[in-house]
């Protein structure tokens, strides 16, 4: 029990974070859906956001502004971690976007976003 | 100021601003768009070019171009060396001549589209010459990115199947770029910096903490998805295959050696190769060459659609890369960098032999080429060149990386892959002599004409020109390569092999 709780309060977010990632793997190999296989995809990019924002977050740290009271860094969180997930926001957006134009396109040729109906008239 | 002092950064701004601004002046004139970002990419080439010289003329002497003048490891820096700069006059070069080539494909188009797609293909171009002149991790993720996206938009381009072989790589390309964030959230996480040469020296003193080998794991599934390593091929025959006819022989070109570059860079300059875990990392991705190549030729024996067989040929050639770098000695390292270069040159000629041949007659079944011959004796010419080539005939340019290959082999005592060689050697030589037969020997298939020649050379002169400079460079590096290798990548060579 006293593992568990240590495990949990140190590293337990991390797993949940990964459980997140491959969580989103998994729903986009197995669902037969192209737009749930997209959804999953964006679990996927979400679970590595999070990973991202966790290990940048630090107990009582404040916002990284100057305030004249200290020049600590001890004090400050990290901002560089935040601002490199718009980044990674931003990309997944445009991923997002083009995979919504192609799903459109996939839509308007084939009739469908199931595999095995697209695959069937794929083939024809 | 002066030209040179700013060339590293001309090499990505120029074709930037000219295929963001494409689609406007399209909008203008038709044509105006696909001719600046033509001459931008000439202009990203001779910057190339002016890097190169500067860079061999200091003596190996890496150039570091910061930006908006912030000093790394806080700003992010370009920085060039004689191996990431020899790649991007490749690119560069690549680009151009495939930009050229591909206009005839998209001229009868109306303005969306001609400027779309030349919009796309510059983009292509500023993704690939990034990924490879960046000195920065998170930068490189961004430039990852915009290679990946006007990737999946440069093969959705290609007609009906192309949307679905665009949507599957998209989804499994996502899956690679996600792998390569997390393993920089990792080493960041560990060093707190994302400058290359700043981490090259703040991991030493991680090597063997578990978070690690955790991010060198993420490396190499990431950029082995991208590159298309045997067992994460799975997307990359249907993206050849179906890709837009006049981009096919850029994507296929250069597309998978971005990311192999990339791989070189971490394994071998960040992480450098005398540790446990890279030394661990490196004896897997030999056994994914082997088995690429073993498969890959296999597969390419099976096909009829001659894109396809290039395509599976290419996940055979990825692999003479990953077991060049698996070897972790310096004959190995050259030749895997050698065969980068060289691969990009064969591999871009035959799609655009292929593509020429599709835009005339329509047909890419390769039992279906009889007397080609006559009818387009220029092409065929470059054809054979390229075909001997990824067999390994002197004095075209394959034979001599799969030269230093089995050199790295015999020095490096790993006999068996000399074994795996020769044997894929053989198979090459099956898959490209049938072809060859076919275009020489074969009854004249009938075929009919879409676009009947203006010209003597059987293609328009757009088409023309670059398959024969294409057909040219393979001959000019087989001569020149014992100067590529002397004067460019043993200047450049990672510390590791110095000691």
């Amino acid at each position: 029990m006293e593992m568990l709780n240590e495990f949990l309060k140190t590293r337990g977010i991390y797993a949940l974070v990964m459980i997140l990632f491959f969580l989103g793997v998994y729903g986009m190999v197995l669902s037969k859906n192209y737009m749930k296989k997209l959804m999953a995809m964006n679990v996927m990019q979400v679970a590595v956001i999070f990973f991202y924002l966790c290990f940048a977050q630090k107990d009582g740290g404040m916002i990284p502004i100057q305030n004249g009271l200290t020049t600590n860094p001890d004090a400050y969180i990290n901002p560089l971690p935040h601002g490199l997930m718009l980044t990674a926001i931003v990309v997944s957006l445009g991923t997002t976007g083009v995979a919504i134009a192609l799903l459109m396109r996939i839509k308007e040729i084939f009739g469908s976003l199931e595999e095995v109906e697209i695959l069937r008239r794929a083939s024809k | 100021m002066n030209f040179v002092q700013h060339a590293p950064v001309f090499i990505v701004l120029l074709p930037l601003t000219a295929s963001l601004l494409c689609l406007l002046f399209s909008r203008i004139s038709r044509n105006l768009g696909s001719y600046i970002v033509i001459a931008a990419i000439f202009g990203a080439f001779l910057s190339a070019a002016t890097v190169l010289k500067q860079v061999l003329a200091s003596g190996g002497q890496a150039i570091h171009y910061w930006m908006g003048g912030w000093e790394p490891p806080i700003g992010i820096e370009f920085v060039l060396d004689p191996l990431n700069s020899v790649l991007a006059v490749l690119v560069t070069f690549i680009a151009l001549m495939v930009s050229i080539y591909s206009r005839p494909f998209v001229k009868r188009e109306d303005w969306l589209h001609l400027g779309g797609y030349y919009t796309l293909f510059g983009l292509l171009c500023v993704g690939l010459c990034g990924m490879i002149i960046t000195g920065d991790v998170f930068n490189l993720y961004v430039y990852l990115e915009i290679m990946s996206l006007s990737g999946y938009g440069l093969i959705a381009l290609g007609g009906r199947k192309s949307m679905l072989a665009a949507f599957r790589y998209l989804l499994i390309g996502t899956i690679g770029a996600s792998l390569y964030l997390l393993g920089v959230g990792y080493l960041y996480a560990m060093t707190g910096t994302l400058n290359m040469a700043d981490l090259a020296k703040l991991v030493a003193a991680h090597l063997d903490s578990p978070l690690f080998a955790m991010a060198v794991a993420c490396f190499i599934i990431g950029f082995g998805i991208k590159m298309a390593l045997f067992p994460l091929h799975g997307w990359q025959p249907d993206a050849y295959t179906f890709s837009h006819p006049g981009a096919a022989a850029f994507i296929a070109g250069c597309m998978s050696k971005a990311p192999a570059y990339a791989m070189v860079r971490f394994l071998y300059y960040i992480f450098h190769v005398d540790n446990l875990v890279v030394h661990s990392a490196l004896n897997v991705i030999g056994l994914l060459g082997i088995a690429g190549i073993l498969i890959g030729s296999i597969m390419a024996l099976a096909q009829f659609d001659f894109r396809r067989m290039l395509a599976y040929s290419s996940v055979a050639q990825i692999g003479y890369i990953a077991i060049g770098l698996a070897m972790g000695n310096l004959y190995g390292f050259i030749g895997a960098v050698l065969h980068m270069i060289n691969h990009a040159f064969m591999k871009s000629a035959l799609f655009l032999v292929i593509g020429g041949i599709q835009y005339r007659f329509g047909e890419v079944n390769l039992y279906r080429l009889g007397g080609m011959h006559k009818k387009i004796p220029i092409s065929t010419v470059t054809l054979t060149l390229a075909a001997l080539s990824m067999i390994g005939l002197p004095p075209t340019c394959g034979f001599f990386s799969k030269w230093y290959l089995m050199l790295g082999a015999y020095t490096g005592a790993q006999y068996f892959y000399i074994a795996v060689l020769v044997i894929s050697s053989l198979l090459n030589a099956i898959y490209f002599f049938r072809i060859i037969e076919q275009v020489f020997v074969q009854r004249e298939a009938s075929l009919t004409e879409i676009q009947p020649p203006s010209t003597k050379l059987g293609l328009p002169i757009e088409m023309a020109v670059p398959i024969v400079v294409m057909g040219l460079a393979i001959l000019v590096l087989g001569f020149c390569n014992g100067d590529i290798v002397t004067d460019v990548l043993k200047v450049g060579l990672p510390e590791v092999f110095l000691r």
